[in-house]
């Protein structure tokens, strides 16, 4: 034993000692274990890049088709006998269009006229929307014969797209073969074609599929966003810096404390009934509205604003206080021009993820009224908008089979949004890191 | 008044009678050696004590601090050094739960008094830490800093001039006079320390409080900044805590041992090292604790 200590390579005389043997026995466990951690940790790794794989993959492969649509464009005789100038918003475009289409096709329409009817289903009512506003722009157009486009209705695009497939049974589709046969033929003529779905990124929502948007949801949310990071960021900010570097310790302020840890815990919805009683039927503010939905998201920010700070204030070495302090500089000045400075990387990588978390939340905003149906874009914070996540829930509940797509083609859209801002915090974060 | 023997405030006559410390008429310094005034008193300090909660940390400490002088403040680890140069420019304020009683007198008038601010205090008494703590500006912004926030120039060039003569004060200026628009943070630690220096005497102080200010640094740097306290010790009032006795006998005039949170012996530093009163001086001086 004692000449295996006195020898730093374990040889003695009679061999390796029993001590060495045990050592490197003991040595073996040690590595063995680091390499187990390490396939512990690759195995977390890919477990969760499994995941996050289905996950994207799914929502993609669902809201791919969502990003192009059909549109058809046919030459319309505008038929003076069925539009009256002074009101053509009154005519039956889409039945005087449908009835061109059928006779154009060369099909026998029977005497309740169910062909043009068929054929009718398959435009979307965008159609008489568009003619209509020609005729208004131009009544000379009354009698010419124009080439009018209009989106696909939903089905119709549906099955062009291979969503709806003939080998369904007739009477469970909701298109017929005889319909499917005369999309084919036109797509095959050119009157449908395929294009970006831009209507997806212009309009605002719509009961109708085809033009339904996510424009006046991104509007709503960014709107939100706006009111939240101006109300959360300044005073979320504030109260750190006063509990971090004015406050007394005493019994008040570590009550204050405890009390902000444990409302970072509170589920979101209770934020929503919070906003409802206060900012709705106490304060009487706009129901639905970006500034009730930016208050309440503001709330549920505030916390986590002020825990992220904190924690980035008390990572400031305290030899930089001390030298500003020795300096001669007043507690403010200390503050202002030295330690927040210094944690303000970590203070805005903290605000965007509590943003970044607001703009995903949807329980609070369903019970501010913001699961309501909003048509068009919003333009101001006191006026009903929808916001993506809840725009997301109530597509994912409607019928129509359409916006099925469409909704996993908003939850790809909100992601993008999540790695906008995420990158917008990188960059910040950088270029003040930088500075220094 | 209980404290008379200081000098008086500047313009109340003085002269050549405050150059010599006048007897102490009460509470007698703790082992103070009789020896010759090296300037008058800057700093006097009579029954100080420090609590940090309930716990004491200094025990009544009086000590006179001479002008133009380095005073070295030497003992073991938590002998209370460090806590006695932080309350003489209030530093301990700034800590939670910490309270000082005595009286601390600079110029014959008391610091602690509720009408003085701590924060102008500080501009008085400069302080340099046992780390280098530069901001993380640029070297130019690190020194003019304090007369940025004293408004002590008026005008952009006058600025250039007290941070061209701090740095040149501080050995600083040929090192760094084609850089001064980066980073403080980027120099070397010894000229780091020079630095933080430079910015302390940016603003005309009248006394330095120097906490350890080589133990981070090596043999070379501790000695340019020894030369530069030696250089310093010309127009300031410098009090230095130190760990190495040999530093002590090579910057200071004055030196004062603490232990267990008192102040055992005072007087010159070659009385202190060569003839100590106390037998606990002498043993941590000769290496035998500490």
């Amino acid at each position: 034993m004692t000449d295996a200590a006195q020898n730093p390579t374990g040889q003695t005389v009679t061999g390796v000692s029993s001590r060495t043997q045990r050592l490197q026995a003991r040595l073996r466990g040690r590595y063995a274990r680091e390499t187990r951690f390490k396939w512990y940790g690759r195995a977390a790794i890919g477990f969760a890049l499994i995941f996050l794989v289905i996950l994207l993959g799914s929502i993609i492969m669902q809201g791919r088709t969502a990003f192009y649509a059909h549109s058809v464009t046919l030459p319309v005789y505008m038929d003076p006998a069925r539009i009256d100038r002074g009101y053509p918003q009154g005519a039956n475009f889409e039945q005087m269009v449908a009835e061109q289409q059928v006779r154009r096709l060369g099909i026998q329409d029977d005497a309740q006229g169910s062909k043009a009817a068929a054929m009718k289903a398959l435009f979307s009512s965008e159609l008489k929307f568009q003619a209509a506003g020609m005729i208004a722009r131009q009544p000379g157009l009354v009698g010419q014969t124009v080439p009018v486009s209009a989106p696909l209705s939903d089905n119709a695009d549906l099955y062009l797209k291979g969503e709806i497939s003939q080998a369904t049974p007739e009477d469970q589709r909701r298109i017929s073969n005889e319909q499917m046969a005369w999309l084919d033929r036109m797509k095959a003529s050119g009157a449908v074609r395929a294009h970006f779905n831009s209507a997806l990124f212009t309009k605002g929502d719509s009961t109708q599929p085809e033009l339904a948007g996510l424009l006046g949801a991104v509007v709503g949310s960014a709107l939100m966003l706006l009111v939240t990071a101006l109300i959360a960021i300044p005073v979320g900010v504030g109260a750190a810096v006063w509990l971090e570097e004015y406050s007394p310790r005493n019994r008040l302020t570590a009550i204050i404390e405890v009390n902000i840890n444990n409302l970072a815990a509170v589920p979101s919805i209770v934020y929503g009934l919070l906003g409802l009683a206060l900012f709705i039927n106490f304060l009487h503010l706009p129901r639905a509205s970006p500034l009730v939905g930016g208050l309440v998201l503001a709330l549920m920010a505030l916390p986590t604003v002020i825990i992220a700070t904190r924690s980035s204030l008390k990572a400031v070495p305290p030899s930089i206080r001390e030298a500003a302090l020795a300096m001669g500089a007043s507690r403010t000045q200390t503050v202002f021009g030295h330690v927040l400075p210094l944690a303000m990387p970590g203070v805005m990588t903290g605000s965007i993820i509590a943003m970044a978390h607001a703009l995903g939340e949807t329980a609070p905003l369903l019970l501010i009224g913001m699961i309501s149906f909003v048509p068009g874009v919003p333009h101001a914070i006191d006026e009903p908008v929808g916001a993506l996540p809840s725009l997301i829930y109530i597509w994912e509940n409607a019928s129509e089979r359409a916006f099925h797509e469409r909704t996993a083609a908003a939850i790809l859209v909100l992601l993008a949004f999540m790695i906008v801002m995420n990158a917008a915090a990188i960059l910040l974060r950088r270029r003040f890191e930088r500075r220094w | 008044m209980k404290f008379n023997i200081f000098r008086a405030p500047e313009g109340q006559g003085g002269g050549s009678a405050v150059r010599e410390p006048a007897p102490l008429t009460t509470a007698p310094v703790v082992g103070a050696h009789a020896s010759a005034p090296l300037g008058p008193i800057k700093i006097a300090a009579r029954d100080v004590s420090v609590f940090y909660g309930d716990k004491q940390a200094l025990f009544d400490v009086s000590l006179d601090i001479p002008d133009k002088t380095v005073t070295a403040l030497i003992g073991p680890s938590g002998c209370g050094k460090s806590t006695f140069l932080r309350t003489m420019n209030r530093m301990n304020d700034t800590i939670p739960g910490c309270r000082v009683t005595g009286r601390i007198e600079m110029d014959g008038g008391d610091i602690n008094d509720r009408k003085i601010d701590p924060v102008l205090l500080r501009a008085q008494v400069g302080m340099v830490f046992q780390k280098p703590n530069p901001f993380p500006k640029t070297i130019y912004e690190n020194v003019a800093y304090g007369p940025k926030i004293h408004g002590l120039a008026t005008s952009k060039g006058e600025l250039d001039d007290i941070v061209q003569k701090a740095l040149k004060r501080a050995g600083l200026w040929e090192e760094v006079a084609d850089r001064l628009h980066s980073p403080g943070t980027g120099l070397s630690g010894g000229q780091q320390q020079r630095l933080v220096i430079a910015r302390a005497i940016a603003v005309e102080p009248e006394v330095i409080l120097m906490d350890e200010p080589c133990s981070a640094l090596d043999p070379i740097a501790t000695a340019k900044i020894e030369e530069l306290i030696d250089e310093l010790r010309e127009r300031y009032c410098i009090v230095i805590v130190t760990h190495s006795m040999a530093q002590a006998a090579r910057v200071s005039q004055r030196t004062a041992f603490f232990h267990m949170g008192k102040l055992v012996e005072t007087g010159d530093t070659e009385e202190i090292f060569t003839n100590p009163r106390e037998r606990r001086t002498l043993d941590y001086i000769t290496g035998r604790f500490g």
